[in-house]
């Protein structure tokens, strides 16, 4: 509070007074958020119990037994009744934080109001979660199961998998291959885009051309250009490649010029004193690019190049247009076969399913670099 | 004739003039300090000396070879002519060994047990053989600086520039980077150094250069420059200096 003396200035306060802070007030009732996630709790069960009850009925008419249509039942039930526990702590810390406000004792209500804002922002969370599972539930049980067996048809899942695996096997090779040639062929682009000095204009001026038509054409027009247009072409040796070969090259054409972009990046993010302390060394300009740069850059670079290896494992399914029989395309036979999209489910999982080790991989080598490198 | 010699260069970037006609000579073994306010050109001159930027007119020569203008081989030059920054610019994915025997293995192609056999004694010299296989960022500043002299002393250097070698570094490591210097100095060592440690400047320098105007306005040896100028743009620039605390 300001004080003013006689004089009519304003007092400095002393040293010993005592200061009141804004956060010495009583903290703000948390009952509102423990009523909410008293109701959340109680929603999630009753939707439970209706969702999964006909769930079991469901299983139990496939004749899955009553064993496991039971525990199809009570698991969700029982997962959901847990929510119980953090609202009822909600609430009760709730209360207890009234009665220490009632009391005056500001440390106890500050304490209990948190944790009961805590619990109840649990118990809205997990709510949260159990409305998507609730809500795909009743998605795949929706007109009378039609969905599921549109997409999730267990005898087609089971009949399609080895047989999408093993096309599966195509998508690999061609990914692998052509990430090998994007690797290195990005790299060259990378580099001739960025050589110095007046005389090598042309030369960057081929790599920016190259980069701005294979960024921009869509990868399945040029796997269709490439893949039906060199056979007719006749050229020797080119025209008598097999069908992945074409969806390698062009692959590599598409992605090269994207990772070409994402060296020069990496490339252009290594300060300037970088290259100053290595060519003062009297090491030229490609060595200087070669043990000095690249390598630093290449370490930067390790996410975005994850980014578009994923799109390209992603885009060799494109393949197909050039009748290549690699997942998708088993999986578009069998699923004309049989009617029915299951088949193409199993290909979305074998896609999803390669792409998460990968970014675990790439989180475990950066953070191995780290440790390796970094301070302390 | 002298072992460097600078001739008359000028040079701006854009309408900012470096050098106004400078010129300045060094003979061999000397060890000359380079003084002035900031932006006067120290840094520049260094980096004209090894190549790293050039000039608009005059030359720079050494033992009497051009090392300014067209068709000079700066490869060559650089082996001859080493650079030590004020930030280290140590290579942070290699070793300390490594960043020392690079040039030697790449440039001058010696094979790597040769090129370590030379490296370790030099950072054995600088108390710093144990940290051979030590990455850059997990030494301190000084540590650090002294692995970037001992890096540019792995070529055999004829000269040695010094730019402002100890201006990042915590007052208390300044010390051990300087005992190399002097060391340096002591063995015959040719070298320029800008620098802003006028206490060192005035110790280990046989001249001192105070730059100003795009020129060489005064030198001399260091009890001239220090203890009486004769110009008063040095005299001013000093008493700034002792102001500060630095002298």
């Amino acid at each position: 509070m300001t004080d003013f003396s006689e004089s009519g200035e304003a007092r400095r306060p002393r040293l010993d007074e005592k200061r009141s802070f804004g956060a010495g007030a009583a903290p703000k009732d948390s009952r509102g958020w423990s009523a909410t996630a008293m109701v959340c709790a109680l929603f999630i069960i009753l939707a439970a119990w209706a969702t999964f009850q006909a769930a079991g009925q469901h299983a139990a008419a496939f004749g899955l037994g009553g064993t496991v249509s039971s525990l199809l039942f009570w698991v969700p039930v029982f997962c959901a009744a847990l929510l119980l526990w953090p609202a009822i702590k909600s609430v009760t810390r709730g209360q207890k934080a009234r009665d220490a406000v009632a009391a005056h004792d500001l440390i106890t209500a500050r304490i209990e109001t948190a944790s009961a804002l805590n619990y109840a922002h649990y118990t809205v969370g997990f709510a949260a979660l159990f409305v998507v599972v609730i809500a795909l539930a009743q998605f795949l049980m929706a007109n009378n199961l039609a969905v599921s067996r549109t997409f999730l048809s267990v005898p087609l899942l089971d009949l399609s998998f080895p047989l999408i695996l093993k096309a599966f096997w195509v998508n690999i090779y061609i990914f692998v291959v052509a990430e090998i040639c994007v690797l290195v062929w990005g790299l060259i682009v990378a580099v001739a885009r960025l050589i110095p000095g007046k005389t090598a204009a042309p030369i960057r001026a081929i790599a920016t051309l190259y980069t701005d038509i294979f960024r921009g054409m869509p990868a399945i027009i040029t796997i269709y250009l490439i893949g039906f247009g060199l056979p007719l072409s006749g050229l020797p040796i080119l025209k008598d490649l097999s069908v992945e070969t074409y969806a390698i090259i062009a692959l590599t054409l598409t992605f090269g010029a994207y990772v070409a972009e994402v060296y020069r990046a990496g490339i252009e993010s290594i300060h300037w004193s970088q290259v100053a302390a290595a060519r003062s060394l009297g090491l030229t300009y490609m060595q200087t690019m070669r043990y000095v740069i690249v390598p630093q850059a290449v370490r930067r670079i390790v996410p975005p190049l994850l980014n578009d290896f994923i799109g390209l494992q992603k885009d060799t399914a494109l393949v197909n247009v050039i009748g290549s029989i690699d997942a998708f395309n088993q999986a578009k036979i069998l699923s004309s076969n049989y009617f029915n999209l299951s088949p193409v489910t199993v290909v979305a999982f074998l896609f999803v399913v390669i792409t998460i080790p990968q970014a675990r991989f790439v989180d475990r080598i950066l953070e191995r670099e780290q440790r390796r490198t970094r301070a302390g | 004739m002298a072992m460097i010699e600078i001739r008359n260069i000028s040079k701006s970037y854009g309408t900012f003039q470096v050098f106004d006609g400078l010129s300045l000579e060094v003979e061999e073994h000397q060890v000359v300090c380079l003084i002035g306010a900031s932006g006067c050109g120290k840094s520049t001159l260094l980096r004209c000396l090894n190549g790293l930027e050039s000039i608009d007119s005059g030359e720079i020569r050494i033992h009497g070879d051009r090392v300014t203008g067209p068709g000079v081989d700066v490869n060559a030059l650089r082996r001859d002519v080493g650079i030590v920054f004020q930030s280290y610019n140590l290579f942070p994915h290699m070793t300390v060994l490594e960043n020392v025997t690079l040039a030697p293995c790449k440039v001058l192609g010696k094979p790597k047990a040769e090129a370590t056999a030379l490296a370790m004694p030099l950072l054995e010299r600088i108390g710093l053989a144990h940290k051979a296989n030590e990455y850059p960022d997990r030494l301190s500043g000084g540590q650090q600086q002294r692995v970037a002299i001992v890096r540019a002393l792995a070529m055999n250097p004829m000269i040695l520039l010094l730019d402002e070698i100890t201006s990042a570094l915590d007052p208390e490591l300044v010390a051990e980077v300087l005992n190399i210097v002097r060391d340096l100095a002591a063995d015959g060592m040719t070298m320029l150094l800008a620098t802003h440690e006028m206490g060192f400047a005035r110790e280990v320098s046989s001249k001192v250069c105070f730059l100003a105007g795009g020129k060489v306005h005064e030198e001399g040896p260091p009890e001239q420059i220090f203890g009486a100028p004769t110009q008063e743009r040095t005299a001013a620039f000093l008493q700034r200096i002792v102001e500060a605390g630095r002298l």
